[in-house]
């Protein structure tokens, strides 16, 4: 079972962090442990994630994009889009929150990149009376200013963090700050599976439900299991929680696809696992962009979530080991998707789950018939309308 | 090769201040802010003002423990696209010249690992550099740094905080050389008003269990917290207070940050 006592996936993960958070870590670790075989808690969160959040999600044949793509392949969407706020970072939050009121801390921090965790968070406070603190890059404040206004609606403050490189890194780097200031009386909610130990375990466990209901909606519909596992990889939750429960199963492949931007050669993309290189930031020893000095560089994609210069230290763990393959699409092939999958499906991916869709797309024609492959359809792209539309207005003024 | 090991530099610059009856001040100033010669200009300054021991920051583009001070001096220094070889040429050059005071590097972990450690210790020994403080490298995840820094006689300085636990706080003060590095607030670098009430009480504490010195540091910026902490630690880092004198004053900085050092080395006398 991984990770071993001390927060490692092999030589990934771990907990480095100032030794004041040590403590923190140490109390959150075991306040999980017991919470997580606590029978109340279970119910309690899976009573939330039904009645509030909207769970199970549809496993969804997706026959006119698999017409669309040659007609031999039986491809599912796993709906996670159809969650109450629109992707599946309410997984994660609902469990976070929940946890930290049975801990009794008072007060909830989080950070944000494109907003969509800052959201998830604000609702889970807002849903358990808590209050609620989350640290968002300046720059994606004004990228992003209506889900900061999403989160003010739900009572949170947001803080625009103006250091380094005002994104999505340095919101992390100021949340942490944060908890190391007020960690007391402060949980800190993260929103991916990353950071140090116990959260790439504990997002991942949340996320799992994902993984374990395709599991079970395959096996009914098909009466066997996927060949092939797809989801996007940004820092990686809605993968972890994908992959998880079929990392036994060796017959079904699992694929990460991670954003190769404006190319992989362009310096400006977010394909960590493709080309980055172990080293140690916010906390985990995983891979991450940077160069030849130790410096973090900053990332780039179309999609806001997938903007981020480290990954999950279990994805690196599942990369090093060959479990999981970890491939890159870039931003053109991901609005591809996004326009093929309204157009075939009436459905309006999230950019980020666009690149999964984008995979599918790519490699279809190497699959041999009748194989069944699971996209993970990580979140709904009405909050990236605008963006799309602005990038292809620019894009035929040209 | 044999000769003083850093980590003993380092102690024994601690413990001649305490002879003389004060406790040591440890400034901390970030290298290339806001350029390298000024770093040098800085580093004499402070041994003129009688410093003991200096720790001199090697930037990171993500510094998590640090406040807003220091944030923008990394920032800074950052535009020089600093590198470690170039920060232990830069410790080279300054023995040369005569460097009185023993040098710790304080810096984050990720550019030690990606330099590689065995290589960063053979470099720093050559160098003259005498130990290091990182400070999101905890006890839990120190052992390969702790192994290569011991073969070398590096000071290899651990942080404790107010709210480690007694037990831990005894095994991180066993495994730090040089001094330990007691943290005044649970919270990030920069110059504070007030200091908990406290304070006192766990730094006696801590020098009950640690075999190496203990010195406190976050916060520290007045002759008052220095006096009233100098009968209760071996030495006092002060950090934030002067990076601020160099953020304000650039290349005429180290004039006033002689001035301003001289003042705490007499608070620091224990009367």
């Amino acid at each position: 079972m991984l990770p071993n006592r001390s927060g490692h996936f092999g030589p990934f993960g771990g907990r480095f962090v100032p030794e004041t958070l040590m403590p923190a870590l140490h109390e959150l670790e075991e306040a999980y442990r017991r919470l997580k075989r606590d029978s109340a808690f279970r119910k309690e969160l899976n009573w939330y994630l039904r009645e509030y959040a909207g769970r199970p999600t549809p496993l969804y044949p997706a026959k006119r994009l698999s017409e669309a793509l040659g007609g031999h392949l039986k491809i599912y969407l796993k709906r996670e889009d159809l969650l109450h706020t629109g992707a599946h970072k309410i997984n994660n939050t609902l469990g976070q929150v929940l946890l930290a009121k049975r801990m009794g801390k008072r007060r909830i921090i989080a950070e944000t990149g494109a907003g969509q965790h800052g959201v998830a968070t604000a609702t889970a406070a807002a849903l358990l009376g808590l209050e609620c603190v989350v640290y968002m890059g300046a720059k994606d404040t004004v990228r992003q200013a209506m889900n900061v206004f999403r989160m003010e609606l739900l009572g949170a403050k947001v803080v625009p963090v103006y250091s380094g490189t005002q994104t999505l890194k340095d919101a992390i780097n100021e949340a942490i700050r944060d908890w190391v200031t007020n960690v007391e009386t402060t949980f800190y909610v993260i929103g991916s599976v990353v950071g140090p130990h116990p959260y790439p375990m504990m997002v991942r466990d949340f996320q799992s439900v994902i993984g374990r209901e395709t599991r079970r909606q395959i096996l009914k519909l098909e009466g066997r299991l996927p060949d092939m596992v797809i989801a996007c990889v940004g820092g990686g939750s809605n993968a972890m929680g994908m992959f998880y429960p079929f990392v036994r199963d060796q017959v079904v492949k699992l694929v990460g696809v991670e954003a190769a931007g404006e190319g992989l050669d362009s310096d400006k993309h977010s394909a960590t696992l493709s080309v980055g290189e172990p080293g140690v930031l916010h906390g985990m020893m995983t891979y991450l962009l940077q160069d030849k000095v130790g410096q973090i560089k900053g990332a780039h994609s179309i999609a806001p979530g997938l903007d981020y210069p480290g990954v999950g230290p279990e994805h690196a763990f599942l990369k090093e080991v060959g479990r999981a393959d970890y491939v890159a699409v870039d931003d053109e092939e991901a609005l591809s998707a996004f326009r093929l999958l309204s157009e075939t499906e009436g459905i309006i991916p999230a950019l980020e789950s666009a690149h999964a869709v984008a995979y599918i797309v790519k490699i279809a024609d190497r699959l041999p018939k009748g194989s069944i492959v699971v996209v993970n359809l990580s979140g709904r792209g009405d909050k990236d309308v605008a963006a799309v539309k602005e990038y292809l207005d620019s894009r035929s003024e040209k | 090769m044999n000769k003083t090991s850093g980590a003993q530099k380092v102690r024994k610059a601690i413990e001649t201040a305490n002879q003389e009856g004060r406790a040591a001040l440890i400034p901390y100033i970030c290298a290339w802010d806001p350029d390298i010669e000024t770093t040098r200009g800085l580093l004499w300054a402070l041994a003129e003002a009688g410093a003991s021991v200096v720790e001199l920051g090697f930037p990171f583009s993500d510094p998590l423990a640090d406040g807003p001070t220091i944030q923008a001096a990394t920032q800074r220094a950052l535009r020089h696209q600093p590198s470690l070889e170039a920060y232990l040429e830069f410790v080279a050059s300054l023995y040369d010249e005569g460097y009185p005071l023993p040098i710790v590097i304080m810096g984050y972990y990720n550019p030690f690992y990606r330099y590689g450690l065995k290589r960063f210790v053979e470099e720093a020994q050559a160098a003259g550099l005498c130990g290091a403080i990182i400070p999101d490298l905890p006890l839990e995840e120190a052992r390969p740094w702790l192994r290569e820094s011991k073969r070398r006689g590096l000071a290899s300085i651990m942080l404790a905080a107010p709210t480690t636990p007694p037990e831990r706080l005894r095994r991180i003060a066993e495994a730090s050389t040089g001094f330990l590095y007691y943290v005044s607030v649970a919270g990030i670098t920069g110059a504070r008003d007030r200091l908990p009430e406290d304070l006192v009480l766990r730094l006696d504490l801590a020098r009950e269990v640690s075999p190496v010195p203990v010195a406190v540091g976050f916060g520290i910026a007045k002759p008052e917290q220095v006096r009233m902490l100098a009968p209760h630690a071996e030495a006092i880092v002060v950090g934030s207070a002067l990076v601020k004198i160099v953020e304000k004053e650039g290349r005429k900085s180290p004039r006033t940050i002689k001035n301003f050092l001289q003042n705490l080395v007499s608070a620091a006398e224990r009367r």
